[in-house]
């Protein structure tokens, strides 16, 4: 492996640090999600990285199921998105406070 | 040698250009003020990470990566997208908060943090048992022949539990996005 693991383990970092920012910061639910996208490709790369320093393939099936579980959660979350946008006529996510009030 | 000195430049030379353009495209995706664009770069994103996928030698996940992510999620995100429609002060405010400025910072400094951690505790080794060589030789990469044989056979129960949760999510997220009448 002729690129230090650490290197791969600092974009996994940083990649999980900027979805989080976007989580914190942004209000619009789309741009959420895909901040969410971000921060599991994060993780996903660091186990991956973390299968190739082991020579194992335990983290690649975990990565694997990762993938699997974000696609079940992008489509929920879509489908509870255009329901969301049918009733508020918004996708911010500040307005969906109805459970505060 | 200096064919294996070349190779190896060139490894890090690839990681340094794909780094670079999953994490710009991936700030892109916090930044850009209109989703599509957003989505755009999230795709770009993906495939970057695809490709260090490929140098970390998991070859199956880097084509699940593009197929899936960049491919049939993305394609979902877009879809969803221009279906809302959304006119621009339905995005939703961008002003700059107090609240928002500490989130940065904060998160920031976790960045910080970990990338400090990291480069300096390193990454643990596992002890390589005797002869260095014969690891090196079983070690065939992430093909689609060792992930899938690992796949059916020690990870068989949670793949199963995998494919009813995908079952459930397509059922729900229909159910959840059917118009009432």
């Amino acid at each position: 492996m002729s690129v230090d693991p650490s290197l791969y383990l600092i974009v996994s970092g940083l990649l999980f640090a900027v979805g989080l920012v976007g989580v914190l910061v942004r209000r619009n639910v789309l741009v959420v999600l895909m901040s969410i996208e971000i921060m599991l490709n994060g993780s996903n790369l660091a186990f991956i990285t973390f299968s190739r320093v082991h020579r194992g393939l335990d983290g690649q099936v975990v990565a694997f199921f990762v993938i699997a579980v974000a696609a079940a959660e992008a489509a929920v979350g879509l489908a509870i998105v255009i329901n969301v946008f049918r009733h508020f006529r918004s996708t911010n996510v500040d307005e969906l406070k109805a459970l505060k009030d | 040698m200096p064919l294996s000195r070349l190779v190896s430049s060139m490894h890090l030379a690839l990681f340094i250009l794909f780094a670079l353009v999953s994490v710009i495209s991936a700030l892109y995706v916090v930044v850009a003020k209109n989703p599509i664009n957003s989505a755009i770069a999230l795709v770009i994103s993906l495939v970057g990470v695809a490709c260090l996928y490929v140098q970390l030698e998991a070859h199956f996940l880097a084509i699940i990566q593009v197929l899936i992510y960049a491919g049939a999620i993305m394609v979902l995100f877009l879809f969803v997208i221009m279906l809302l429609n959304l006119t621009p002060e339905q995005l939703g405010s961008r002003q700059v908060t107090a609240g928002r400025v500490a989130s940065t910072v904060l998160v920031g400094g976790l960045a910080v943090a970990l990338v400090a951690l990291i480069a300096w505790g390193g990454v643990p080794r596992p002890a390589v048992s005797g002869t260095g060589g014969s690891e090196e030789l079983t070690w065939a990469g992430g093909t689609v022949a060792a992930v899938g044989g690992s796949l059916f056979s020690d990870y068989l129960l949670p793949f199963e539990i995998a494919s009813v949760l995908l079952l459930v999510a397509i059922v729900g997220a229909v159910v959840i996005a059917k118009r009432r009448s």
